[in-house]
């Protein structure tokens, strides 16, 4: 007999879901003016979890016009002031965070590790840390006396649905902005929930609004007149629409888009390690991620003892209920997602590249896609040059530090980059040589609120988290 | 110096070269790929993080009870102390005659025969540690003569001790002729090679060490003694099961893991049996290739057999102390 794991289902006991939900503006929960909703499901199940209401034009002029009712008192307080609540929201937060990391992995379809263990712990970080940016702007590099815009519009996606929001909300409270958030169409509730955290924590009305829709509501927020700010982040073509539509105006933008991050394994690395940073660069939260390390760039003189380890170890991935506390590869976020992966999946072993994966089986509803792994990929594959945001890696080769740089660089992104070596005077130079806003060393797929996160080239610009992330929501 | 390894079984003669002298062995040990200790910390910390229950839980208890080597390694041992450990060993819960009893009884060699004595033929084993442990600090002939000792006492496995200080002088190959010349003095009895990690400091240096041993001969490695300041921890236990793997995956030669010190819980002895799981699969997880060096662990791990068993937790005056 084996050792087999009994299930483990964490209780959703714990979180209460309504049956409907309507926009959090001014304070209050209010249904949208023209009535409309749309549902949102669990992607594990394709359980319709809740409805919600569907912003329209009027109810995001409703949202904005609070927030900027707002501004004045708020942006008025002392740093101090704002700091407290700031604390406040971050405890309430740490105390309800196995509610909301339940709920999290119900509307995300993400293992309840991964909820329970990062994200709800960098969400309250994220609070806490900003928290004690309030009252020290003076001391941030940014003027004596930095101002805060005004009106944030603030855009969310779905990936990490409430850490995007603490990484949106929490600098833009610290410095004095308050904001309409719009979070994604296919994970509102977790943002609906932190609308009650605000309630709680007794933060004045109007100052933070959530405004729940599709595609129309964003472009809505982000074309109204009176945002002053608009922070975006998601898929590089909407991030492109984004900057075509705040074009001209006095609006600032930062923008965090999409990623093609390459993970390089020199001859010299420490092999176990390196295989679980591949693992974790690529299927943590499916692949789901902006910073993925979606290429796995690994010397041609080890390509076959890392590929072998890898595999063996994807091996054991446990895929299945992301309510069970041993699921390490949960469900895909939502059908559109799942066909975009299977599409570039498909294309990739068109065009030649083999494609393996562990033997894995996948639940017959919901929507899911296996561990996946493609060999014999070269630049010019299309799954070598697209973001597929799934649980699918490119390996490739290299032969010296040189190529591995070229290789790495050459793509349209340049959000992340990782480098396995026991020499540390290698990762030095190589970090300074790649294009990318992050560089992880002997480690992947690491964040903390203290560290500025952003992109060159088509990832985007402006940074978010530490003192660089203070920056987008000050007038300097 | 020449050393050649043919009385090894043959896929190891692939690897004679690397123990030809002691700078090709240097060269083979310091070309292992290094270990990244944060990423190895967090990969154990990770695994501990599985969350067993149930039937999982029931088979992870009975299976754990079954790998312990019920230690006592005091000064203070006598006959009475090893006796009443034995029928423990043999019987851990009188209440439950379906308690599987442990693995092996561990004692000084000057016990072992007492141990082979009480535990007779119930199929619990007699360990015994050996060569001047535990500091290892003795020349050769005595630590053989120690050995010889314990395995005419009766005890069916010897765990020795390397000479921590000739490794960290570098003396790799005089580590490795030691533990060859132990292992021909241990006969039939299987040899558990005790590394020491909590002396031997690094990471890195625990991978040769493990490295070391195996292409000595050794049949199981562990961890320590239980006697300093760090002993068995779930990183360095994960670095020696990816040594085993690795090794037999090189070799076809399979190496027991033997964690020792500090492990108390059953809590943590699930964390163990998982890492085994996960690491090394199936084919570890019996008494012949993993064991836990442990003494007060076994009463906790019988606590939470009685709980899950009866629904109640009794606590410590249920369960009997040896």
């Amino acid at each position: 007999m084996g050792f087999d794991y009994a299930p483990a289902p964490e209780s959703r006991a714990i979180v209460d879901i309504a049956p409907s939900y309507g926009l959090f503006i001014d304070g209050e929960f209010r249904e949208a003016a023209d009535g409309k909703v749309f549902k949102t499901v669990a992607p594990a199940t394709e359980e319709v979890l809740s409805e919600v209401a569907q912003a329209g034009e009027e109810d995001v002029d409703a949202a904005v016009a609070a927030a900027r009712r707002a501004f004045a008192s708020w942006s008025a307080l002392p740093g101090a002031e704002r700091g407290k609540y700031l604390f406040r929201i971050a405890r309430v937060l740490q105390e309800r965070s196995r509610e909301l990391a339940v709920l999290e992995t119900l509307d995300n379809g993400k293992p309840i590790k991964e909820t329970r263990d990062v994200d709800l712990p960098q969400v309250a970080a994220h609070f806490f840390y900003y928290a004690g940016w309030a009252d020290k702007l003076a001391h941030a590099g940014y003027g004596p006396s930095p101002r805060p815009l005004g009106v944030a519009g603030q855009v969310i996606p779905w990936n990490f649905p409430l850490l995007m929001l603490a990484w949106k909300i929490a600098p833009a409270l610290a410095t004095g902005n308050t904001v309409v958030l719009k979070p994604a169409e296919t994970t509102p509730l977790s943002a609906l929930f932190f609308a009650d955290v605000c309630r709680r924590a007794g933060l004045p009305k109007g100052v933070v609004n959530i405004v729940t829709g599709d595609g129309r509501t964003g472009a809505a927020l982000v074309a109204h007149p009176d945002v002053n700010k608009v922070a975006f982040t998601g898929s590089t073509g909407v991030g492109k629409q984004i900057a075509r539509t705040v074009a001209g105006t006095s609006k600032k933008l930062t923008l965090e888009l999409g990623g093609k991050g390459a993970n390089i394994v020199f001859d010299d690395a420490p092999v176990d390690q390196a295989v679980e940073g591949i693992v974790n660069g690529i299927f943590f939260n499916q692949g789901q991620v902006c910073c993925a390390g979606s290429r796995l760039l690994v010397q041609e003189s080890v390509r076959d003892e890392v590929l072998d380890a890898l595999k063996r170890r994807l091996g054991t991935l446990r895929l299945g209920d992301p309510l069970d506390k041993n699921t390490d590869i949960g469900a895909i976020n939502s059908a559109e997602q799942l066909a975009r992966i299977t599409a570039l999946a498909e294309t990739g072993e068109a065009e030649g590249a083999e494609r393996w994966s562990p033997a894995c089986e996948l639940p017959s509803s919901g929507y899911w896609f296996a561990p996946t792994l493609f060999t014999g990929v070269s630049q010019a594959h299309t799954i070598a040059r697209d973001e597929i945001f799934g649980p699918v890696l490119s390996v490739l080769t290299f032969r010296t530090p040189d190529e591995a740089v070229a290789k790495a660089n050459n793509t349209p992104y340049g959000l992340s980059a990782g480098i396995w070596t026991e020499k540390g005077s290698r990762i030095l130079a190589m970090a300074s040589k790649l294009r990318a806003g992050v560089v992880w060393a002997n480690t992947f797929n690491k964040f903390d609120p203290t560290s500025p996160f952003g992109g060159y080239k088509e990832s985007g610009f402006g940074r978010e988290g530490g003192r660089h992330g203070l920056e987008a929501y000050l007038d300097v | 110096m020449l050393l050649c390894v043919t009385s090894q079984s043959p896929p190891l003669t692939a690897l004679a070269d690397v123990t030809a002298s002691d700078a090709a062995l240097r060269r083979f040990l310091h070309g292992l790929p290094g270990v990244d200790g944060v990423g190895l910390e967090a990969r154990a910390a990770s695994l501990g993080t599985r969350s067993v229950k149930t039937t999982a839980k029931a088979y992870a208890i009975d299976l754990a009870i079954s790998m312990i080597d019920l230690t006592t390694l005091e000064g203070a041992d006598t006959p009475g102390k090893v006796r009443s450990l034995s029928a423990k060993g043999m019987t851990p819960d009188p209440t439950d005659r379906g308690t599987p009893s442990v693995a092996a009884i561990c004692v000084y060699p000057d016990m072992a025969a007492v141990a082979k004595e009480a535990l007779g033929t119930s199929g619990v084993r007699v360990a015994s540690v050996a060569t001047a442990f535990p500091a290892g600090r003795a020349a050769l002939p005595v630590k053989l003569a120690d050995t010889r000792d314990a395995v005419a006492a009766g005890a069916d496995e010897i765990d020795m001790v390397i000479d921590r200080g000739a490794f960290l002088s570098g003396r790799y190959l005089e580590v490795f002729e030691e533990i060859r010349a132990v292992k021909e003095v241990c006969g039939t009895a299987r040899l558990k090679v005790i590394f020491e990690t909590g002396e031997l400091s690094t990471y890195d240096n625990i991978r040769r060490v493990s490295w070391l041993a195996m292409l000595a001969g050794a049949d199981f490695v562990k961890t320590s003694t239980g006697k300093v300041a760090v002993n068995a921890t779930p990183a360095n236990t994960l670095l020696l099961m990816e040594a085993v793997r690795d090794f037999r995956a090189a070799t076809g030669v399979q190496v027991g893991v033997k964690p020792a010190g500090g492990i108390r819980t059953t809590k943590d002895a699930i964390k163990y049996l998982v890492m085994v799981n996960e690491t090394l699969g199936d084919d570890w997880l019996s008494n012949e290739w993993f064991r836990f060096g442990a003494s007060s662990l076994l009463n906790d791990l019988l606590m939470q057999r009685q709980k899950l068993r009866t629904g109640r937790y009794s606590g410590p005056d249920y369960v009997t102390v040896d």
